[in-house]
């Protein structure tokens, strides 16, 4: 059963990263279709299992601050910046639309 | 031979005494690693800071004040795990340039333990895959494919075909760090272990891969893949070595919430290990489709062992163990997806030149950064996790998983001290075999043995067991219950005993060891 354009067009855009091509789409068709056959196991009355530590209590520790003030190092993994800024391209321009987007999915 | 003994070359003592300096023994390993530069096992090796490290540790025994038992000890690290000051890349293109501002917490422990640490180990991208095939700096090559056991069973199709076609893959993805052990350029490497990692590239090459539990090892600093799901994993020659290097790794670490609190308290694996008492579990589960027949003979062959040995045996059922890789297939794409969002080239990593909007520059970037293989599960995740498919198979997933849990839970609790089980459904397939199908299809086959342990959070090890009809290492599994590692190092020791495990047959390996390991024939340290 194939992914209707609208879905991938939609996981493109939210994990902001492409198909590439048909062998990507082929890809996610084969994935769905593995991750059905769990729909044979039972699971009435089961409660879903985040961890296996589930049973312990998560470890909390004091609000102390013990370490930091490594901006300069943090800094120097970063292309583009600015005094201790990260430059990052304008924000809230959404992608541009499946029709004006460069992607294999245009046409499908 | 196939039964050879091996003997236990004990460098740490050797050291201790002098017979050998950590100086040493670094530019052996060091020159090792360039002799075996073919197999790709290395994607750094910091040769510098290792030399380094090595002349402290000289000074510390000349004062006769070493560390500890690993002091000066020749280590190598997945590169999946932050080394500060030196690149670490998750074999991507995400990564390449990348330098850790600081240690993982494994890697700061082998250090303070005053490991010697070579350098940085080649893996599938970002440690998804099951071959070591997938990284951006090439496969890596299994040491055996070189060795005189797998040269003397090959019968090349035709004279030109030669070792160039004929070389097998190491398993994945912990395929370098499984490599650099299994050549004798480290004594101990670092993998990390999420649906087999550690333990399948251990069986193809022939050493001791141990995942331990979940919660007993920190994370801090391992590149994550599965939260869940992932942990630190320890690749060795030797179970003696695997029980010092757990010893030196285990335990509470502030930095990360998932480690338990109890006190871990190291220990030594006794000289003489009896298994007359425990009860082992054979599941039957894992007699799974495709094993090969050699392997389900040297596993019926490892039961009859015990049962000689005065343990019970028995045959125990998980009834949920075929659905441990779908279910994993589902946790895994959606942890993922999860956690690639971090790579966006911001603020580490590759950055795309584009600029035209935050949105554009991100996704030009991870189109650039990530492999097929990568991009494919972010996107499966994703898929998974939309509000209609969330219910259906996250959560689904999940419950799956808690009845995986249970069904181990369950034969423990029935008695059952350890379970035996075989590692992997065959021995190493050469590389152009391997690579005709794709990523996901040979990661379900290749993690159905290994895969349900991770789900558990169980610690679980590959013991080298016997060479296969080609001349190649295989391996068979222990799994044992939660937080147990004593008795399952302790199982896994008494079985190593058993079978003997004949040492690799390498040429380069022999030139390098005249004269340091002369009179030995296997090197560990403990």
């Amino acid at each position: 059963q194939p992914v209707a354009v609208e879905v991938l067009d939609h996981l493109e855009q939210l994990a902001l990263v492409d198909f590439r091509d048909a062998e990507g789409v082929e890809r996610l068709r084969k994935a769905i279709q593995f991750a059905d056959q769990l729909h044979e196991v039972n699971t009435d009355g089961v409660e879903p299992m985040d961890s296996v530590l589930e049973d312990r209590c998560l470890y909390l520790r004091e609000d102390d601050v013990t370490e930091g003030n490594c901006a300069n190092e943090l800094l120097k993994n970063a292309r583009e910046k600015v005094e201790e800024y990260f430059v990052a391209p304008p924000g809230n321009i959404p992608l541009p639309k499946l029709e004006e987007r460069e992607t294999f999915l245009q046409g499908s | 031979g196939l039964c050879q003994p091996v003997w236990r070359f004990q460098v740490s003592s050797a050291l201790k005494e002098g017979h050998v300096t950590p100086t040493e023994l670094c530019q052996r390993c060091l020159a090792l690693i360039k002799s075996t530069r073919f197999l790709n096992a290395y994607i750094t090796v910091a040769e510098e800071t290792a030399l380094k490290q090595a002349e402290e540790s000289e000074k510390r025994y000349k004062r006769g004040q070493p560390l500890g038992v690993l002091d000066g000890i020749p280590i190598a690290v997945k590169d999946n795990f932050n080394t500060a000051g030196i690149e670490t890349t998750c074999a991507s293109n995400m990564l390449k340039g990348y330098i850790s501002p600081y240690n993982a917490t494994v890697v700061q422990k082998l250090l303070d333990q005053g490991a010697v640490l070579l350098g940085k180990t080649n893996l599938d991208e970002f440690a998804m895959g099951s071959g070591s095939t997938d990284g951006v700096f090439g496969p890596v090559r299994n040491p055996w494919s070189y060795s005189r056991q797998y040269k003397e069973k090959s019968v090349p199709k035709s004279h030109s075909e030669d070792e160039e076609s004929n070389w097998v893959i190491t398993g994945g993805s912990s395929g370098g760090s499984a490599a650099a052990v299994s050549s004798f350029t480290c004594f101990a490497a670092l993998g990390s272990d999420t649906g087999g990692s550690t333990r399948n590239p251990a069986a193809h090459c022939g050493v001791v891969g141990l995942k331990p539990t979940y919660g007993l090892i920190s994370r801090h600093g391992l590149i994550p893949l599965v939260n869940s799901m992932d942990v630190p994993g320890i690749l060795t020659r030797c179970v003696d070595d695997a029980a010092v290097v757990l010893g030196s790794l285990a335990g509470h670490d502030p930095k990360d919430s998932t480690t338990i609190q109890d006190n871990f308290k190291p220990f030594e694996l006794p000289s003489l290990p009896d298994v007359s008492k425990l009860s082992i579990g054979i599941p039957k589960e894992y007699h799974a489709p495709g094993l090969s027949s050699e392997i389900l003979a040297l596993w019926s062959k490892a039961a009859d062992l015990f049962k000689n040995a005065g343990a019970k045996v028995i045959e125990v059922s998980l009834p949920h163990t075929r659905y441990s890789i779908v279910c994993y297939h589902v946790l895994c794409t959606a942890e993922v997806a999860s956690n690639m969002a971090r790579f966006d080239g911001l603020e580490y990593g590759h950055r795309s030149d584009m600029n035209k909007s935050t949105e554009s520059m991100y996704a030009a970037t991870r189109r650039e950064g990530f492999n097929d293989v990568v991009r494919g599960r972010i996107l499966s995740g994703n898929y998974f996790l939309l509000k209609q498919n969330y219910e259906n198979y996250f959560i689904k997933a999940q419950k799956v998983r808690r009845l995986i849990a249970n069904d181990f839970l369950k034969v423990f609790g029935s008695g059952v001290d350890i379970l035996l089980t075989p590692t992997t459904l065959s021995d190493a397939v050469p590389y152009r075999e391997f690579i005709k199908e794709d990523n996901r299809t040979r990661s379900a086959q290749d993690d159905i043995l290994t895969q349900a342990a991770n789900m558990a959070g169980l610690p679980a090890i590959n013991v080298p067991t016997a060479l296969s009809e080609r001349g190649l290492p295989v391996g068979l599994q222990f799994i044992g219950r939660s937080f147990q590692e004593k008795q399952l190092l302790t199982v896994a020791k008494w079985f190593e005993k058993q079978v003997k495990f004949p040492m690799i047959q390498l040429e380069e390996v022999k030139r390098h060891n005249h004269g340091i390991f002369q009179h030995q024939k296997s090197a560990s340290f403990s």
